[in-house]
């Protein structure tokens, strides 16, 4: 089972935060700061497992994370997971995050809190991995997101002002997330 | 990168600032996150922003408690609130906010609301019952979105009390026509199951439904169920084994769509999650594992592709192949495999290469060999995370040779230790490696050192306690004891010249009571130095109040002529008025003790040895008092549990009669040894092994009539030696004798060790695998090394072979035992029932590996070889004579335990009488009798063999019963061919569907070998479960009170004309309910659990089935009991 997903960036600022156990504010808390400091001073070369965060369970549970320019995705999970699966399991879910924000950074994540939740539910539900097939997370999303454009009105207006956002020309800052090997194309969709 | 991250960040605000012009009004919901997020990165210190979010918290509670706000506006307030929230601010006061909103906004309001709730709240969170009503609504909606919103919110919290409530519905939706919400529907059921088990028993057929789903979606999510179960209870879905096989053959052979390809590998996700079900199913099952074989192979081979993924699938398939019943030409592709891991330059794939080594080095060391070189590399990785996983192989490895490199290593990486867990991990190690295999006494005394004072405060507290007892409690020379205790004073008087600020307190701790207790030994430091020392070390900043009562009690030990007293009373006086009431204490019996000489020679005896104190239990010398009390008009005391009662009986109007409160007996109790330092063996005793406790008595070798001379002496430290490792103990291993394990082996009449050549020391420095190749080739070979027994036969002197042959079969047979025992636990295989000859190969092997002397001396002499001939010849005839030896347990079982029944338990209704364990020639077991109000467990120990079994202690614990002894007199010696019979008094503390109490049977054989057994009993709790007789007006009063309840709906059993009356009549004689009265459609029934906690039972048939609603002051008795009554109609 995959006991919490954790998403900061560089700094360590939290930018999503998803337990699927139980723990008071203040463990999140420090469940986050220690997480981080145990993932921020590992370089980029070395193995992306970590073992024996004291903090959530012991020698049972493992972190394991990827680093994407300047976001740490970290995922606590028991013996019952795969290391790789879910080394796999990341890189499915940014794939995602980039298909449904299209070359996504951290702006995205920070403005669309709520809808990178709704994706991540979409991909892991109650601690148990519910879809892994890219197209199908999109396609639930999508039909979520028809909802919302029916809507309409205001809840549409941040998605346009951060897309104006990217589409601005900035030079020299990196703001896409650097997603590792895929070469899969990218379909263009609009998901506004 | 952080760079970047700077960088995009500064240029936030400027971005905000941008946006937000363009649309004025419209954009003013943005610009509030917007405002928020520009504020929070332009601040600097943390305390600006608590500052700013406290303020935005209170314009949203302002704002969230207006009246006119909208959901819409509701709606963007949560998303700020739950930015808040994951900052770390708590925002409590939207809670109820959320679930309003998931209550009564539109779908995309609802979803905000959800979310919210979801995040914010807990399992347990009382506002959560609020919820129960929406996602009901929710979950009969048309909208399949708000369904799904309904499904995703109860598998992320859900109380657990309410799911019945939502049961039906969610049942229900595994039938609904779209795959998304059957698949959602099966999650949910499985997060039921994780946090009430029994609540979805009945609905096991419905997952196996989802598991034939026709779409694959639906299948896998059912995996996460069926992978859960089959952990739990491999046996029970044995019969699936074929299906799970056919559907990795399908995925495997690319049956399914396209669509489930990842990176073009099918569904591998899917893929990893059969293999680990097949692994669980297959384990120590020869005939399931031959199931799995084929398309384990198939897996392998199509596994073959240059992606990440396909090595998650490959690293599957080695564990199951490692985990199933063994076949060779897939270990063989495995073994392959893991060279492939972890000589993969991908650090991922080293890691878990290193992993998989690990887990497999155990079986099959020879894999160590192959990779040693790569080992060696990944001890100097860059990489701690590599280095550690390591570390671990290495610990797997650890032999008599290598252990000094290995424990070498690991100091090296505790030096630069990253974290404190790692730090306590590898310290037990370390502290396990050094007490398991410690060549010499400086050695151990010295890596100990480094131990404790890199450990410090963290180790877990039983590394001091049983370094403490191993010290305290010595082996069996005298002489090396004395040896050891000497070199460790000498050591700590050194170390406390130096400089002591930075020693952690547990390391003082362990110093002072060494230095209190065997400072007399040592000549070059008389006590007023080790005074003096221990003087410094109180007037310490740094030292904690702990250790100065640890100091202060080694003190009184030591004060003795006018120097000592003078320091004593100036010491005493300081802390005698100290706030600390333990110091405090310590400095009086400081003070006393140190002017009475006398006294103190009576209360702290020096060598007293370790014979036990004699303990009064009863406190008869308090009797005086006590009848002076009460006459002067005291209450009489009552026991804890008895007090209880009464307070019970006032709540709960019983009408039953009391069972007797029994007396708990000491008999068991008595205090060992007098040397550990009372605050140490009391955290022993709490950290809750029931072994250490038990084992410290088995143990205690003081005293016992030495039925061997110096042969079977020796016989018997082997055994000792080799018996700790496989009960999880290890004080009792001898540190000085440890290398000199071929002596013991082969029956050196000499007990004192002669040191290893250093030349050899040297040779098995230079390599880590030196044991390790050694077992391995004799394990290959599958017979003993001829070098190696010439070896260890030239250390052999010549007298005494042929007697050790003739020598008694029962203390050598047991160190086979305990090998054999070690051998297969360590290989974790499953072949326990292995035939003798095997055990002779797997046994032969450890032999030499034992020995320590692996050098290959060629030319010995003609007589040596015939000397090595005959040891084989010894080795085999002892597990012959090992076997012979159960065979005739095997003949001698005919001992009935049922004719021991004591005779005022005859008559009474009592349960099979079920074996228990074996141990040697004793053979235990037990039954549970129902004798009125009480349950008495009744524990049979039969003694097939010729001998007298002596010493037999029985400790039986459990956290959910009382256990309490009713023997009269606690049997301590066995005769050969008899029964005793041991009674206890059961009650229920915490009820559970089955309880089970656990045991440790502790005994010497003749030859004085201390033996330790556990074993369980379980019983169901309905053996505990009564009729409680009362009227229906006293029902009417009972529900009202009790506060713990439980609904369920049962299977109606039908007769044909009354099911009403037949069901609850099943459910009364099954189960011992008294059925109060049935009226209609309606009947209640009442039962208690012994001794009187009630639990009252209302059933109403509806719709076809039976509504049963139970109550109960005890918290978890309704579900237990619910669980039961399932199973009995569950039976009909």
């Amino acid at each position: 089972m995959i006991k919490a997903i954790l998403i900061f960036n560089n700094h360590g600022k939290p930018r999503l935060i998803r337990f699927y156990q139980y723990f008071t504010e203040e463990m999140q808390q420090q469940i986050i700061r220690e997480t981080f400091h145990l993932v921020s001073k590992r370089d980029d070369n070395v193995c992306n497992f970590l073992e024996g965060g004291s903090l959530i369970g012991g020698s049972d549970y493992k972190l394991i994370y990827r680093h994407y320019a300047t976001l740490y995705f970290v995922f606590c999970v028991d013996s019952s997971e795969s290391e790789l699966g879910s080394l796999g399991l990341i890189q499915v879910f940014v794939e995602t995050l980039d298909k449904c924000f299209e070359n996504v950074c951290e702006l995205d994540l920070i403005f669309h809190m709520d809808k990178v939740h709704y994706i991540l539910q979409e991909v892991v539900m109650g601690g148990m991995v519910l879809e892994t097939n890219m197209n199908e997370i999109v396609a639930q999303v999508e039909v979520q997101n028809r909802m919302e454009k029916s809507e309409g009105g205001l809840s549409a207006a941040p998605a346009r002002a951060v897309s104006a956002v990217k589409n601005m020309n900035l030079p020299e800052i990196p703001r896409n997330i650097n997603i590792g090997d895929i070469n899969i194309k990218v379909p263009s969709l609009s998901p506004f | 990168m952080s760079y970047v991250g700077e960088k995009t960040l500064t240029a936030l605000p400027s971005l905000l600032s941008l946006d937000s012009q363009p649309g004025p009004a419209k954009l003013s919901s943005t610009s509030k996150l917007g405002n928020l997020i520009r504020g929070i990165t332009e601040l600097t210190s943390k305390h600006e922003e608590e500052k700013l979010i406290q303020r935005e918290l209170e314009s949203i509670k302002e704002q969230v408690s207006s009246p006119n706000t909208s959901m819409r506006q509701m709606k963007e307030l949560m998303v700020r609130a739950i930015y808040c929230e994951s900052l770390g601010y708590e925002a409590s006061f939207v809670y109820i906010h959320a679930i309003k909103l998931a209550q009564q906004g539109t779908a995309l309001e609802k979803r905000v609301g959800y979310l919210a709730v979801s995040l914010f709240l807990n399992e347990s969170h009382e506002l959560l019952l609020l919820l129960v009503n929406t996602v009901l609504k929710d979950l009969q909606s048309t909208n399949l979105i708000e369904v799904c919103m309904a499904l995703t919110v109860v598998s992320q919290i859900f109380p657990k009390e309410m799911i019945p409530a939502i049961l039906p519905l969610v049942e229900e939706k595994l039938n609904h026509p779209k795959e998304i919400i059957r698949r959602k529907a099966v999650l949910a059921l499985y997060k039921f199951y994780l946090i009430a088990p029994n609540q979805v028993q009945h609905i096991h057929n419905k997952f196996r439904k989802a598991l034939c789903d026709k779409d694959p979606g639906v299948m896998t999510a059912s995996l996460h169920i069926y992978l859960q179960m089959i952990q739990e209870n491999p046996e029970g879905y044995k019969d699936l084994t074929g299906s799970f096989v056919n559907i990795l053959k399908q995925v495997v052979g690319g049956k399914l769509p396209i669509d489930f390809n990842y990176h073009s590998v099918p569904a591998p996700w899917l893929q990893i999650h059969l293999l680990r079900i097949l692994s669980f199913l297959g384990k120590n099952d020869l005939r399931t594992s031959e199931l799995i074989y084929e398309v384990l192979d198939e897996s392998l081979r199509r596994a073959e592709m240059n992606r990440n993924i396909t090595y998650a699938i490959l690293y599957e398939c080695v564990k199951c192949i490692y985990t199933i019943h063994p076949k060779s030409n897939l270990l063989e592709k495995a073994a392959k495999c893991i060279g492939n891991f972890v000589l993969s330059p991908d650090i991922n794939l080293k890691y878990l290469g290193l992993k998989a080594l690990t887990y497999v080095i155990q079986q099959d060391p020879k894999m160590a060999l192959q990779h040693q070189m790569t080992i060696i590399e990944c001890l100097d990785h860059p990489d701690l995370i590599i280095k550690r996983e390591t570390l671990e192989l290495l610990f797997r490895i650890t032999n008599a040779q290598n252990v000094v490199v290995i424990v070498e290593k690991m100091l090296e990486f505790l030096q630069n230790s990253p974290d404190d867990y790692t730090t306590i991990d590898l310290v037990g190690k370390v502290a396990e490696l050094a007490e398991k295999y410690a060549p010499d006494n400086e050695w151990f005394i010295e890596t100990m050192n480094t131990v404790f004072s890199l450990g410090g405060d963290t180790m877990q507290p039983d590394i001091p306690n049983s370094f403490l007892k191993l010290l305290s409690e010595g082996f069996d020379s005298v002489e090396e004891d004395r040896k050891l205790r000497l070199f460790a004073v000498d050591s700590y008087v050194s170390l406390l010249q130096g400089e002591t600020r930075k020693l952690p307190q547990c390391f003082l701790q362990v110093i002072s009571w060494v230095l209190g207790e065997y400072s007399h030994l040592s000549e070059d430091h008389n006590r007023s130095t080790v005074l003096r020392l221990l003087e410094k070390l109180l007037d310490m900043k740094q030292t904690s109040s702990e250790t100065k009562c640890w100091i202060l009690m080694a003190m009184t030990k030591l004060c003795e002529g006018t120097a000592g007293v003078c320091v004593a009373q100036q010491v005493s006086e300081t802390y005698i008025s100290s706030m600390d009431t333990v110091l405090r204490q310590r400095a009086q019996e400081l003070q006393h003790l140190s002017q009475d000489s006398e006294l103190r020679e009576e209360v702290l005896p020096r060598d007293s040895g370790l014979d036990p104190m004699e303990i009064d239990s009863s406190l008869s010398f308090l009797d005086e008092f006590v009848s002076g009390a009460l006459a002067a008009g005291a209450a009489p005391y009552k026991p804890p549990h008895q007090r209880q009662e009464e307070l019970a009986e006032a709540k709960v109007l019983s009408l039953e009669p009391y069972g007797l409160a029994l007396p708990i007996s000491m008999s068991s109790c008595s205090i060992t040894d007098r040397h550990s330092p009372t605050p140490l063996s009391m955290s022993s005793g709490l950290s809750g092994d029931s072994t250490d406790v038990s084992h410290r008595a088995g143990l205690k070798l003081d005293g016992v009539q030495r039925v061997w001379g110096r042969d079977g002496y020796l016989a018997k430290k082997e055994s000792v030696e080799e018996a700790a490792p496989v009960q999880g103990l290890t004080p009792v291993h001898s540190p000085s004798l440890q290398n000199e394990g071929d002596g013991s082996h082969s029956q050196t009449p000499t007990p004192t060790p002669t040191p290893e050549p250093d030349r050899e020391k040297e040779q098995l420095a230079s390599s880590l695998f030196f044991g390790v190749s050694s077992q391995s080739s004799v394990c290959l070979m599958g017979k003993p090394d001829s070098t190696f027994n010439r070896r260890r036969k030239a250390k052999v002197q010549a007298p005494g072979v042929t007697e050790q042959l003739s020598s008694s079969v029962a203390p050598v047979s047991n160190a086979v035992d305990n090998l054999l025992c070690n051998n297969l636990q360590d290989s974790n295989i499953n072949s326990v029932s292995a035939a003798s000859s095997k055990q002779t190969c797997e046994l032969s092997p450890r032999v030499p590996a034992a020995n320590g002397t692996c050098n290959t001396d060629c030319g010995l002499p003609e007589s040596d070889r015939k000397r090595s001939n005959l040891s084989i010849s010894r080795d085999n005839g002892l597990v012959d004579a090992d076997s012979a030896l159960s065979e005739d347990q095997g003949s001698r079982s005919d001992l009935c335990p049922s004719s021991y029944l004591p005779a005022e338990l005859c008559g009474l209704y009592r349960s099979e009488i079920a074996p228990l364990c074996t141990a040697h020639s004793l053979e235990l077991s037990a039954c549970h009798v129902h004798q009125g109000d009480d349950m008495i467990l009744i524990i049979f120990i039969s003694n097939s063999s010729d001998s007298q079994v002596l010493q037999i202690r029985l400790d039986l614990k459990s956290e959910q019963l009382k256990v309490t002894c009713v023997s009269d007199s606690s049997v301590e010696n066995i005769k050969s061919h008899t029964v005793a019979v041991y009674q206890y008094s059961l009650a229920v503390k915490r009820p559970g569907v089955d309880v089970e109490v656990d045991g440790t049977l502790s005994f010497l054989l003749p030859a004085g070998t201390p033996q330790t057994k556990h074993f369980s009993y379980k019983l169901p709790l309905t053996a505990f479960i009564r009729p409680l007789l009362i009227s229906t007006e006293e029902y009417g009063t009972m529900w009202l009170g009790f506060s713990h309840e439980v609904k369920q709906n049962l299977t109606l059993v039908d007769d044909g004309c009354e099911p009403l009356t037949f069901t609850l009549n099943l459910l009364k004689n099954r189960l011992q309910l008294h059925l109060v009265e049935i009226i209609g459609l309606e009947g209640i029934l009442a039962c208690r659990l012994l001794q009187n906690q009630p639990c009252l039972m209302h059933c109403r048939v509806h719709a076809g089935a039976l509504a049963v609603w139970l109550r109960s002051p005890v918290p978890e008795l309704p579900d237990c009991l619910v669980y039961h009554c399932q199973r009995v109609l569950q039976e009909k």
